[in-house]
């Protein structure tokens, strides 16, 4: 496990940052080594020479890293190094070529501006006193172990341990008695100190010390890190570290804070004077700090954006340009029959455009300038029956109701009985004909909600006597005798955590703990295929809207993007750092976004598996994602009962809808956006006016920076609360026509 | 470690990690109890928080022992075993010391399988639609209830059962008419169904007792002729308490005095009842009760008892359910009670009239399907149907096997006459006919089979087929058969004469031919060869019986069991559907 973790978080890393390995190795170890790093400013390079080639033990441990740099390849930086510290004899000579290379170093830095440690040191060029800490930092490192593998390990370095209490509480001092704009920023700094901080005096075998800092600190954190602290709290061993995922994350992420310039530079001088150098080295380690010009946030600012477990999104996360749009639907001639039913033939029919929608989810003719080209990703082609259905679905939309605040939908509630508490899942098809359920006993069940019921498709035997020439031959195909209002799939054998009808409903996909994706005929009612590539348990799967793709997520924290006639997945998006709790897909097939319990979305680029969006803001584990029908926002509901919305073009949260008391496993907006249902364990269905909630004013500042200021109006938006009887709401559905379908197993205790 | 006690979470103490290892036979010292119980605390803790997210991805409130096995596995360690149970187990303290433990009581099985109270079933999953919120605004009709699988009851009802039962099950047989009578009129005792199809289920443990076992399927009986009882899928139950008593090697029918073959009757007569009354109520049950009477058929291990069950099932489910099951399967059926009913051996006395239950089970069946088969195509409103086999092949076939105890059986059917195709019913394999049929033709005239003369010598030495048969077509009037009498004459040279037709027929052998002088018998028209297997002849010999010890064990030729009322003519057979207790 925790092997693919790591290897998942590197690349990821690699992908996202795209940094210059070499920089970023040389970075690495350099700051591990306490010695001034070659692309430090060339000001501080004499005073870091000066203190750089000391004890013996800094001898060997600058050797080892020399070796891992050869080994690496990196001969440049090796030559630097070597150099720099001092190793070689033509120290003169040197001098001019350093501060060369610290600024060719610093240069392409700069472009990448990924890496928190060079961006500190960047930063820290302006301040006279970078060369007093790089200089202090140096002579402390000198305990350090000579092992490659130590050295660059994240918690080796020792402080006093008993000093760690003096530390954090004169940090705690000093934000305490800044000025209340910058308190609010600085206090950011708190959760990801600590947990370090705990976390390096577990791993230096400081049990009590650790313990007595968890109890005297854990009371200040925020209340949505409590969950966290409990997993930390149980933590008290080195042994205990090793395959712990939480902790894991915390070692191979960087915990991003956005902090404005003002701020930072207070913090700075602040520890500068202090000399407080253990908090400056896990800041320079562990913590990457974004900082921006401008007014400090408020409070409530960056509480609606923190929570997550590696912090906030940075900024340049969310620059990527993101196709929301909708694609042009293809041309379909639809009969012109509003009034009459009857009218099926396309020929007598003078050929019409479809009847115009004025609404949100409007397909207009002409192409969408936010939409992806239409073959962005290759699509399946329409098959005539999907024609069929198109042009059905056409005019049901013709007969939608129009909703509104005045306006609310009727509510129909399919109530699974006698499920034993065992329902974990439900989906309905997009004509509402069919109702699935998954259930922890491995079991999937397929209900027909039309008189209709389900048939099989004949045996081959008995297909070859049917009259393949005849008119109904689709219907002859079908084996009457099977006829029954529920099938039953068995092939799991673990519960079905997540399952998705396929939009032609020919298939259903369902996604278990046993690892497995399977594809469903409903046919025959039999398995088609065992998608196998999550070795872990899945936790959702979803069709796209075209069909053909889908994309399942589990515990394994890597998305997968699958097309049916595949075994293999097609990508892999990788980069959550926890469980990947739920899937869903845009509107317009080319992204994907996955909720986790690390408590971000991400939204993932199907074309080349990049992350063009991160959103954080959660705080807890997200468990249901819903995209607007215009495709240009999503709304994720998670455990703390919250309803995040965020504007994908922006790579903005703008609206936060409270009133759950339960997690929120079930959201969907209406056909034409107007209403956003939410569904929840805690037995209530509530309706929200997503139109006025979309309606915020984001001018450029706020669209440059993220900086919203969220009003609090969930009441105002809040357009009712409807209540099941004990039944948690575990799947929500809008008809064509517009009417909310709700579902959830009944719970008799 | 005693400042750790603040913490929140529960703590395994280095106490109970030294006792635990003293149970288990292991000496630790106080440090590494204290390791121990540390690692073993932090364990706990992290399959606790794994097992977290099991429960909030099935959507629940309440962890379950499932959830925390779940965890458990996914790190690699055994799963806890034996607190499934859905029931909260109390945790209790010893009376003297600090110790306290899972109550787990002893479980009774005989108890709890003897039990008169009934344990609740597993209701079907199922969805269930209604608008909640019309418009958005409440819908204030009452909900429905919740289906359950047993609803709770009322005394009296309660009562009621406990009278039923006991009169049913108990000795007073006018008692038990009464109650029979109430248990097939009474409109309020539909919560009382499950109850009663549970008691019905207990036929599998009283399957020594005919008598019981009779009265259950009288309450079967009266439960499915109740107008007011809505069975759904308690038909399915009731069903398989059926097919037990048609199907199962009872207790009962180990004693030969015990007359187990009525209840068998009975039984299959009730499940057609059921069938035909109930049978929509759950789809595919035609299906399932044919596969699984197929099945038993099939089963050369079962008894006889079992296959004769399956025969009169099938006939009791209408001569379609015999063409498709029964039918198909006689040929290889065949050979397994040709060589029980050959077997003369002491030992096997009760086995071979077994055999001979079975094969009347077979004879009657068979002529009701060609009987119904018959009038089927007398319909011309009925041509559309499909046939699988044509009327007369089937006749030929059939004929193969039975002889003429088949033909005596239709010969006095006169209804029949007449509307019968008059097709010269000739397989496609015609040249087989020989030289015996040759005298039974002539005398066409008559409606009752003959005996035939033949000398049975017969056999020809390369023994691969073509015994000597009488080709008796079905239809009797004059211009057919005397065209097939034409036909089977000139054919008669063509008799050795192996035609592509044998292929067909590969396995067909005969007996060497027996030395010694040779000797007339009697046939009674029985074609020799079955089609897959060794046919049966059914002769009849007036002659002193050979000792059996010169016979082969797959004697060919020997007496004919005179099965079904060969002497009286059955007029009214139809009326005697399962009286099958024909004199032997």
């Amino acid at each position: 496990m925790a092997a693919v973790q790591d290897g998942q978080v590197e690349s990821d890393a690699e992908k996202e940052t795209k940094p210059d390995a070499s920089n970023d190795v040389a970075g690495n170890s350099s700051g591990g080594a306490r010695s001034m790093s070659p692309n430090a400013a060339s000001s501080a390079s004499g005073a870091a020479k000066a203190a750089a080639p000391t004890g013996p033990g800094e001898q060997q441990t600058l050797l080892a890293v020399l070796q891992f740099l050869k080994r690496s390849k990196l001969l440049e930086s090796v030559d630097i190094l070597r150099r720099e510290a001092g190793l070689s004899d033509e120290l003169d000579e040197s001098q001019t070529n350093d501060g060369a290379a610290a600024g060719s170093g610093a240069g392409s830095q700069g472009e990448g501006s990924v890496d928190a440690a060079s961006l500190l040191r960047r930063v820290s060029v302006g301040g006279a006193a970078a060369t007093n800490i790089a200089a202090t930092t140096t002579s402390k490192g000198a305990e350090d172990q000579p092992d490659v593998s130590i050295v660059l390990s994240a918690y080796s370095q020792q402080g006093d341990p008993a000093l760690y209490q003096v530390y954090y509480s004169g940090l705690k001092n000093f934000i305490e008695s800044v000025l209340d704009c910058h308190r609010a920023e600085l206090s950011q700094l708190f959760y990801p100190l600590f947990v370090h901080m705990y976390l390096e005096l577990v791993y230096n075998n400081h049990e009590h010390e650790a313990k007595v800092f968890f109890e005297k600190f854990s009371g200040d954190q925020e209340c949505y890190y409590r969950d966290d602290l409990r997993v930390l709290s149980g933590l008290t061993k080195k042994e205990h570290m090793k395959g712990n995922e939480t902790l894991l994350d915390f070692r191979t992420s960087k915990f991003v804070l956005r902090i404005s310039r003002d701020s930072y530079q207070l913090l700075k001088r602040h520890l500068q004077e202090r000399q407080n150098n253990q908090i400056w080295l896990i800041i320079q380690e562990h913590l990457y700090i974004d900082i921006f010009d401008g007014m400090p946030r408020s409070k409530s600012q960056i509480d609606s954006m923190s929570g997550s477990l590696a912090g906030e999104a940075r900024r340049e996360a969310n620059k990527a340009k993101v196709y929301y749009g909708l694609l042009k639907e293809p041309e379909i001639e639809v009969p012109l029959d509003d009034e009459d039913d009857e009218a099926e033939n396309e020929e007598g029919k003078p050929k019409k455009k479809k009847p115009k929608k004025d609404n949100l989810g409007s397909k207009n003719k002409k192409q969408d300038p936010n939409a992806p080209q239409q073959n962005r990703i290759p699509l399946p082609e329409l098959k005539d029956s999907d024609k069929l259905d198109k042009i059905m679905s056409m005019k049901e939309a013709t007969k939608k109701i129009r909703l509104g605040p005045d306006t609310l939908p009727s509510i129909c509630f399919y109530t699974f009985l006698n499920a034993y508490q065992g329902l974990t899942s439900v989906d309905v098809t997009d004509d509402s004909s069919l109702i699935a359920g998954g259930f922890a006993d491995s079991t999937v069940r397929v209900w027909s909600v039309t008189p209709k019921k389900l048939r099989k498709v004949k045996s081959a035997a008995d297909l070859n006597l049917i009259d393949k020439e005849a008119d109904d031959v689709l219907e002859r195909i079908m084996d009457e005798k099977t006829a029954s209002e529920s099938k039953i799939l068995y092939g799991h054998s673990g519960p079905v955590y997540g399952i998705s009808f396929s939009p032609d409903r020919n298939y259903l996909l369902s996604s278990s703990e046993d690892g497995t994706v399977r594809l469903w005929s409903l046919q025959t009612f039999t398995c088609l295929v065992g998608y196998k590539g999550h070795n872990y348990p899945v936790w959702d799967t979803q069709f796209s809207p075209y069909g053909y793709y889908f994309v399942s997520g589990g515990h394994d924290r890597i998305a997968r993007l699958w097309a049916t006639d595949h075994y293999q997945p097609l990508r892999m998006f990788a980069g959550h750092l926890a469980d990947i709790t739920c899937t869903h897909f845009h509107p317009n097939s080319n992204y994907v976004a996955t909720g986790s319990a690390d408590r971000t979305v991400r939204l993932w680029d199907v074309l080349n598996g990049n992350c063009v969006r991160i959103f954080s803001g959660h705080k807890g584990p997200i468990h249901s994602l819903a995209f607007s029908p215009n495709g240009k926002y999503v709304a994720s509901g998670a455990t703390d009962g919250r309803v995040l919305l965020w504007d994908i073009g922006h790579g903005l949260m703008i609206g936060e809808l409270k009133g759950h008391t339960d997690t929120v496993y079930a959201l969907k907006f209406s056909r034409d956006g107007e209403i956003l249902a939410s569904g929840s364990m805690d037995g209530t269905v509530r309706l929200w006016d997503a139109l006025k909630a979309f309606d915020v004013e984001t001018d450029d500042f706020t669209a440059a920076t993220g900086h919203i200021h969220l009003p609090d109006n969930s009441q105002e938006l809040l357009l009712g609360t409807y209540m099941t009887k004990s039944t948690p709401v575990i799947h929500l559905h809008f008809t064509r026509r517009n009417l909310l379908l709700a579902a959830g197993g009944y719970n008799s205790q | 470690m005693a400042e750790r006690e603040e913490r929140r979470f529960a703590e395994v103490s280095r106490d109970s990690v030294k006792l635990m290892a003293e149970s288990a036979g292991v000496e630790v010292g106080d440090e590494v109890a204290a390791l121990l119980a540390e690692d073993v605390c932090y364990r706990l803790r992290e399959a606790a928080q794994n097992s977290s997210q099991f429960m909030r991805h099935a959507k629940r409130r309440k962890l379950t022992v499932e959830d925390f096995n779940r965890a458990l596995r996914w790190s690699n360690v055994e799963a806890v075993c034996g607190y499934g149970a859905q029931d909260a187990l109390p945790f209790r303290p010893a009376k003297e010391g600090e110790l306290f433990f899972v109550e787990d009581r002893d479980v009774n099985l005989v108890n709890l399988a003897l039990a008169t109270n009934i344990p609740n079933g597993c209701a079907e999953t199922m969805v269930r639609v209604h608008v909640s919120y019309l418009d958005g605004k409440g819908n204030l009709e009452p909900q429905g209830t919740v289906p359950s699988a047993v609803q709770s009851l009322s005394e009296d009802l309660l009562k009621y059962y406990q009278q039923i039962t006991r009169a049913i099950l108990g000795e007073d047989p006018h008692l038990m008419k009464v109650a029979l009578l109430d248990l097939q009129t009474n409109s309020k005792i539909a919560a009382l169904l499950p109850y009663f199809v549970y008691v019905i289920s207990g036929v599998k443990s009283v399957s020594h007792d005919l008598e019981q076992l009779n009265r259950l399927l009288h309450m079967v009986k009266s439960l499915v002729q109740n107008p007011y009882l809505y069975l759904g899928s308690y038909v399915r139950s009731l069903v398989s308490s059926v097919m037990y008593c048609i199907l199962e090697p009872l207790a009962a029918s180990i004693n030969p005095l015990n007359d187990h073959w009525t209840l068998r009757d009975y039984a299959a007569l009730l499940l057609s009842h059921i069938f035909w009354t109930h049978g929509d109520l759950v789809s595919g049950l035609y299906h399932q009760i044919l596969l699984s009477l197929q099945k038993v058929l099939s089963d050369p291990v079962r008894p006889l008892c079992s296959h004769y069950g399956a025969v009169v099932g099938l006939h009791a489910l209408g001569w379609k359910a015999v063409e498709r099951v029964l039918y198909p399967h006689l040929p290889a059926y065949w050979a397994n009670l040709q060589a029980v009913l050959d077997d003369y051996s002491v030992s096997n006395a009760q086995v071979k009239a077994d055999g001979h239950k079975v094969y009347g089970a077979i004879l009657v069946a068979v002529e009701r399907l060609l009987k119904m088969k018959a009038l089927s195509l007398s319909k011309p409103a009925e041509g559309g149907d499909w046939t699988p086999v044509p009327l007369p092949a089937m006749y030929c076939e059939l004929y193969s096997f039975f002889g003429d105890s088949l033909a005596v059986r239709f010969s006095t059917g006169p209804e029949l006459e007449g509307c019968l195709p008059a097709l010269p019913c000739q397989p496609a394999d015609a040249r087989k006919e020989t030289v015996a049929n040759a005298a039974a033709g002539l005398d066409n005239s008559r409606k009752m089979p003959q005996l035939t003369a033949n000398l049975n010598i017969s056999p020809r030495p390369d023994g691969t087929h073509g015994f000597p048969f009488i080709f008796r077509p079905f239809a009797r009037s004059s211009s057919s058969s005397s065209s097939v009498q034409r036909r089977s004459s000139s054919s008669r040279p063509g008799q050795r004469s192996a035609g592509p037709s044998r292929d067909v027929f590969p396995k067909a052998r005969f007996p060497p031919p027996q030395a010694g002088p040779p000797s007339f018998s009697f046939l009674i028209g029985g074609r020799q060869m079955g089609r897959r297997c060794q046919g049966r002849r059914f002769q009849t010999s007036f002659g002193p019986q050979p000792p059996l010890a010169s016979l082969p064990p797959r004697a060919y030729a020997h007496k004919l069991p005179v099965i079904g009322r060969v002497s009286k003519p059955v007029r009214r057979w139809t009326c005697s559907h399962y009286s099958l207790h024909l004199p032997l």
